[in-house]
């Protein structure tokens, strides 16, 4: 499992960066978006990988130790509401960009070469 | 005592928060209602943080043991619950936010909170974020902070439209989502390595780590680090920002004169606590030095080269974060109380210059025809725009271009370090300092090359002001002199007496900024603080009969 998830990490997050490097802003808003996903994986897996383990813990009846942590599940839900209204607003910017400069170019021109 | 005064330190959040979600339920129409609204909660802030630096300092109502006070949100124990800890550098860094905001606000009531929507409640939730970021004792609450003080200064920045303003925001955002995430992969890595998030925990963690642990621990510091350097616009990591800066409204500008500072005391807090750890390589001299100087350089050129008055400012600001990271990377303590001087004196300077280059560019009649079309294309439909005719004409204040001619030469003196103000008291202080650890073994060509990098700076900014100040003032041909209003002019007037008061008593301000270096030396006193805080214990309801259940 530990191999998948760190594939699924590693090929998200690299195609984010290639993606954010292209010079279209709608390349660079699903790179973004990818590279989000990544960034949401690993902190989850930050709390080490467990299957089928309740996040919530009684001590009086449960030996903590055989429990998931539940941090970094809160901390991931924080990070991907954030990272949903950040985008959606990126993507607010990136349409009146575009209506302003008649292009969809990152830098609101195109460069003929 | 009064026991209301223990909720000190929460209240620099709330009341921007109470304030920004109350003008929400208004409308932009109602306008006098909102800037009622942004008045009370600014002027509250700015008493808040008094009262803050003055309990800090030991002066005035709660008694806090070395002068550093816990806050349990929600009453849970410290590495458990979530605490804001208002010491010494977060009570300084609130005033200086607090003076700022209320500057940039009361700027922007001349007419710039009219050039778009909703301008005064972004406005608070960016001085909540500020505040926050300043009081936030964990990982966690410090990265919600700057999301919370980001999203609000996309806002801002869009403030007033217009295709260069959209483009330089585009920019500006993309990055800061970049290092945005990486702060969440750094956080993330931390909490799985040492299971904690709040500072005063982990800096007592991180000493029980080591081997590949160590390793991977202080590559997280690094990716921290470089999210930090990111926002303090550390080179190579600026180029995002002359261009958002001299873009972004006025009184925009001006506020974000302390952005790059957050970031700065972000990265100043974290590498204090990790002193007994060893400070990563991000938060020590290894990384902060180097940055510093190539910052300082590149600041210098840009300064050099532009012709446009704010994108001069802009690099200043480039400038001025170089100056404290090269300051703040020298070893030891000694310069850390001189670097603080010089951020209150650069931050307040900065501030008074972006709101006054825009003053000046009215004259030059281009700027202020550009202001009053994006004004109008907003107007048009407004119902409450009736009172505008009056505020349109404005008060020809007498000698107006004497008073922006005498600011302009103040904050030029300010930023480039010459007598009779503070901005030469710091440079002076840093100088010094920086020629006295020499003493204590820093190389001295480190010591040498920062005296040089600041004083090859001071030249730069003399040169490219004083152009631009020969641009702005001395052609008589096509100036007309611009209408000031009083609610234009008292922002600048203010901000620079307060420079004007931190040289008067640079004495006293210095002695309350040492005591703060050595705090942050003593990292120590700030995590006994923080752990040892007792939940608040509420009395049983039959207390008062002496008896237990």
């Amino acid at each position: 499992m530990e191999w998948i998830l760190a594939l699924a990490i590693g090929v998200l997050a690299g195609s984010g960066v290639w993606l954010l490097l292209r010079p279209r802003t709608f390349q660079f808003i699903m790179g973004l978006a990818l590279l989000g996903y990544a960034v949401n994986l690993f902190i989850f897996a930050m709390g080490r990988l467990r299957v089928d383990a309740p996040p919530v813990i009684d001590p009086a009846w449960a030996d903590p130790a055989r429990y998931a942590d539940p941090l970094p599940q809160a901390l991931v839900l924080t990070a991907i509401v954030i990272g949903f209204a950040t985008t959606a607003l990126f993507l607010v910017v990136l349409l009146a960009s575009r209506g302003m400069s008649d292009t969809d170019h990152v830098d609101g021109e195109e460069h003929r070469p | 005592m009064n026991p209301w005064l223990q909720h000190l330190p929460v209240l620099p959040v709330l009341i921007p928060l109470l304030a920004g979600a109350l003008m929400l339920l208004t409308r932009d129409s109602q306008r006098r209602l909102r800037v009622t609204l942004g008045a009370v909660a600014l002027g509250l802030m700015a008493l808040t943080a008094l009262m803050l630096v003055r309990a800090t300092q030991g002066i005035g109502a709660p008694h806090w043991p070395d002068g550093i006070g816990v806050y349990l949100l929600g009453n849970w124990p410290a590495p458990f619950g979530i605490v804001l800890v208002a010491d010494r550098l977060a009570a300084l860094m609130l005033g200086l936010t607090a003076v700022l905001g209320l500057c940039a606000w009361i700027y922007a009531t001349a007419r710039w909170d009219r050039a778009g929507s909703h301008f005064h409640p972004l406005f608070l939730l960016i001085m909540m974020g500020l505040n926050g970021a300043f009081l936030a004792g964990d990982l966690f609450n410090l990265f919600v902070f700057f999301e919370i003080l980001l999203t609000a200064s996309y806002g801002l920045m869009l403030h007033g439209s217009g295709k260069r303003r959209v483009g330089a925001a585009l920019h500006y955002i993309a990055v800061n989502l970049i290092a945005s995430f990486l702060l969440l992969v750094a956080i993330a890595l931390i909490y799985g390595l040492t299971g904690t998030l709040n500072l005063a925990d982990l800096s007592v963690r991180a000493l029980a780590l080591h081997g590949a642990d160590r390793q991977l621990f202080d590559s997280a510091a690094a990716i921290l680090g470089a999210a930090f350097l990111i926002k303090a616009a550390a080179w190579p990591l600026n180029f995002w920002l002359p261009n958002t800066y001299s873009e972004a409204a006025a009184p925009v500008a001006a506020l974000f004169a302390i952005m790059t500072k957050v970031g700065i005391y972000a990265l100043l807090r974290i590498g204090s606590l990790l002193l007994p750890a060893g400070a990563p390589a991000a938060f020590g001299g290894a990384w902060m030095f180097p940055a510093g100087i190539a910052t300082l350089a590149f600041g210098t050129l840009g300064m050099l080269a532009s012709t446009q008055a704010r994108r001069i400012a802009a690099y200043a600001i480039i400038t001025s974060s170089g100056t404290l990271f090269a300051a703040l990377g020298m070893p030891g303590a000694t310069l850390t109380g001189p670097a603080l001087y010089y951020l209150l004196s650069s931050v307040l300077a900065l501030g008074a210059l972006f709101l006054l280059l825009e003053l000046t560019e009215r004259s030059q009649s281009f700027g202020a025809d550009m202001l009053a079309i994006t004004q109008e294309a907003f107007e048009s439909d407004d119902p409450g725009a009736a009172d505008l005719s009056g505020q349109a004409v404005g008060v020809p204040l007498p000698a107006t271009m004497a008073f922006l001619g005498l600011s302009f030469f103040a904050c030029a003196l300010l930023i480039i370090g010459l007598p009779p103000l503070s901005g030469f008291v710091a440079k002076f202080s840093l100088l010094s300092a920086a020629l006295r650890t020499a003493e204590y073994g820093a190389p001295t060509v480190n010591v040498w090359l920062l005296v040089a990098a600041m004083l090859s700076s001071g030249v730069a900014g003399l040169i490219a002001l004083g152009r631009c100040g020969v641009r702005l003032f001395w052609v008589p041909e096509d100036l007309h002199v611009p209408t000031l209003r009083l609610n234009e002019a008292i922002p600048i007037l203010v901000l620079l007496s307060a420079c004007v008061l931190l040289t008067a008593r640079a004495g006293s301000v210095m002695a309350y900024l040492e005591d703060t270096a050595w705090y942050l030396d003593q990292p120590g006193r700030y995590v006994e603080a923080v752990l040892g805080q007792d939940p608040h214990v509420f009395p049983a309801p039959d207390a008062g009969h002496g008896g237990r259940r």
